[in-house]
């Protein structure tokens, strides 16, 4: 009894206060720098000489650009049958290639819009040039389910536009919600893109006009749209931002659960599985968070954005990218396990046959790169490693080209009948094509990073310290 | 310059000066008059005493007209204008029809929100007097502003002046209108 009042008296049942654990919070702009500091740095970019090193890398990205377009035309000019496809496997590298470059896509929404909702504040230095990606990975996604319609000049039958055969869409098809999910995204991201861009074009405006540049003032100044930084703009414009984030969450959720019913809704062995939806969309972040280090790194590195994307921002995303691996790498377990608990005889033999048939190179690279390579970011000596993660990152680009490989071409060269089964390899057309829209990618990334500020600016400064009416001042 | 100016404007240096500043135009009863400053400052609203945005009125109406196109598209295309039977699948379902009305409520929805933003600030406005003045440059860098409008029927020049001197407020010029 004594010693029950004793530890009673040292600490009562129930605590009259609860403290928690004060956590450190992670400097999101080191160094002290100023607001000023800020503009100055980023528009720098913009003002500065056109870099010798950007020429150079304009060109290449041009002359690689040029293979999508050589592979675009001779497709047009002859017939889909140039690229590889035949029974049984009719959809090959256009919708590996499509299926890659949208799920690179989603990382840039998931930093704009769902980092945003749980106000993870780091997300600010990199979203902007994330979001370019996204829309730029769409415009290369988009080129080749285009194409592959064969006759190219029909692409608009997808869209309910009343026409000479007075026939519509079919909307029971996931080909056909797969059209609406993309336009759709793609035309919100550029939305979510213009509205973030807004401020800071009104910036731009201000120092090209008193630098005396009337042509490049006018420029940004017609797009700014008359932005004045009234607090009475900014009150919408927050809530505006609010609601933009608040539907682009369900709407990256959905565009990838649509890619994915594009297989799941079939009856084919391998694809026919409910896992798809989140196995898809937690691939699509993994491969997008791989593509964002591997702009983000070099960008860093040549402009010197150390101070403004910190080791803290470089850890956060390989953490997410081992969190996404992680979860790819037990979807991969899991399709296994129901397969064999299935007990369907051709369920089983795909996924036998993905691991150990005639594509089973293909298989393995793809573990490798996407279960083991995510593994390393455990150790912090990698995390801070920067050379070592852009290494990483390229692997996980790799890896997520070859699982959508795996599950494509796998899937429909062993189907139901031995009589149709076949091997498929991409023609030279195709490899072109594809090699080419890393080219058309890049040069739109280039052109971004030279005539648009490449970080949010009135985000950053909203997120440093000294943007405390409390005076939690730091100067 | 015209006899009437357009305002009194008044620089700060820092977010929490600008921020009491805030506080004591709106207390002194100030209607026509905006804070400029070149990031959104958290709790700036309820210092000025501005009420809740009125942008997610728009953002409803876009997507209930979003998702009644969506399902009046697919039903008006697949069971009026052209039935067809496909895989004996009924003519309409809301089941086939729910992802593309989810995807056109999302679109109409971003379509209604940036539209409604647009319009209740009444951008594009390209010509302002704020944006003719020198302190645009800074007011969109690192410096942060209060605008009073002669326009308010509290506005006198002297003790609107004395106001914002009292608030802390540097620099203060008149606004050509």
């Amino acid at each position: 009894m004594a010693s029950h009042a004793h530890t009673s008296a040292a600490q009562p049942a129930i605590l009259n206060e609860v403290n928690p654990t004060p956590f450190p919070r992670a400097t999101l702009v080191e160094n002290n720098r100023s607001f000023g500091w800020v503009t100055d740095k980023i528009c720098g970019i913009i003002e500065g000489k056109t870099p010798t090193w950007w020429w150079v890398c304009f060109v290449l990205a041009c002359c690689v650009a040029s293979f999508t377009v050589a592979g675009v035309t001779y497709l047009v000019s002859t017939g889909v049958g140039v690229w590889g496809h035949a029974n049984p496997v009719n959809w090959a590298w256009d919708i590996v290639n499509f299926v890659f470059w949208i799920g690179i896509g989603h990382a840039g929404t998931l930093i704009s819009a769902i980092l945003c909702l749980l106000r993870q504040k780091w997300r600010t230095s990199i979203n902007r040039a994330a979001e370019a990606m996204t829309i730029f990975a769409v415009v290369c996604a988009g080129i080749f389910p285009v194409f592959h319609v064969g006759r190219v000049w029909f692409a608009w039958y997808l869209f309910p536009i009343p026409n000479s055969n007075a026939i519509w869409q079919n909307y029971r098809s996931p080909l056909e919600w797969d059209v609406f999910a993309v336009s759709t995204y793609g035309t919100v991201s550029v939305l979510f893109w213009y509205v973030g861009l807004l401020p800071d074009l009104a910036v731009l405006r201000d120092r090209f006009f008193k630098a005396g540049n009337k042509v490049r003032s006018f420029c940004y100044g017609f797009f700014a749209l008359g932005w004045r930084g009234s607090n009475r703009h900014w009150s919408n414009y927050e809530m505006a931002y609010l609601i933009l984030a608040g539907i682009s969450t369900p709407l990256v959720l959905s565009v990838h659960t649509i890619v994915s019913f594009d297989f799941a809704v079939s009856l084919l062995p391998g694809w026919h599985t409910t896992i798809f939806p989140p196995y898809f969309v937690a691939g699509a972040i993994f491969s997008g968070f791989g593509m964002v280090l591997t702009l983000m790194l070099p960008l860093r590195a040549i402009y010197g954005m150390q101070d403004l994307i910190t080791q803290y921002h470089i850890d956060c995303m390989c953490k997410i990218v081992l969190a996404t691996g992680t979860i790819v790498g037990y979807a991969y377990g899991m399709e296994f396990f129901i397969a064999w608990y299935g007990a369907n005889p051709n369920e089983g033999f795909a996924f036998i046959n993905r691991a150990f048939g005639h594509y089973a190179w293909a298989y393995w690279i793809m573990i490798s790169c996407n279960v083991i390579t995510p593994q390393f970011f455990w150790f912090k000596k990698v995390r801070e490693n920067t050379a070592l993660v852009w290494i990483l990152s390229i692997f996980v680009n790799v890896g997520m080209w070859f699982e959508r490989f795996v599950i494509i071409v796998t899937s429909l060269a062993r189907d139901f009948l031995p009589s149709s089964w076949g091997y498929y390899s991409p023609s030279i057309v195709e490899i072109f094509t594809f090699f080419g829209t890393f080219g058309v990618f890049s040069v739109l990334f280039l052109l971004f990073i030279r005539f648009l500020p490449v970080m949010p600016m009135a985000e950053i400064k909203s997120v440093m310290p000294q943007a405390d009416v409390h005076g939690h001042d730091h100067h | 310059m015209s006899a009437k100016p357009y305002g009194l404007i008044a620089t700060f240096d820092t977010t929490p000066s600008v921020y009491h500043a805030a506080e004591q135009v709106r207390d002194a009863g100030y209607k026509n008059w905006d804070c400029i400053t070149p990031f959104p400052i958290h709790g700036l609203d309820k210092a000025m005493g501005l009420k809740r945005s009125n942008v997610p009125k728009f953002s409803l109406c876009g997507g209930l007209l979003g998702f009644t196109t969506g399902m009046s598209l697919i039903y008006y295309t697949s069971a009026v204008s052209y039935p067809l039977v496909v895989g004996g699948k009924p003519y309409f379902s809301p089941l086939f029809a729910f992802p593309v009305s989810y995807e056109l409520t999302i679109l109409f929805t971003a379509f209604a929100t940036i539209g409604g933003m647009f319009f209740l600030n009444g951008l594009p406005m390209h010509y302002h007097p704020v944006l003719k003045s020198d302190k645009i440059l800074s007011g969109m860098d690192d410096k942060f502003h209060i605008v009073i409008e002669s326009a308010d029927p509290k506005f006198n020049l002297a003790l609107t002046k004395a106001l914002l001197e009292k608030a802390g407020g540097k620099d203060i010029q008149e606004l050509e209108a």
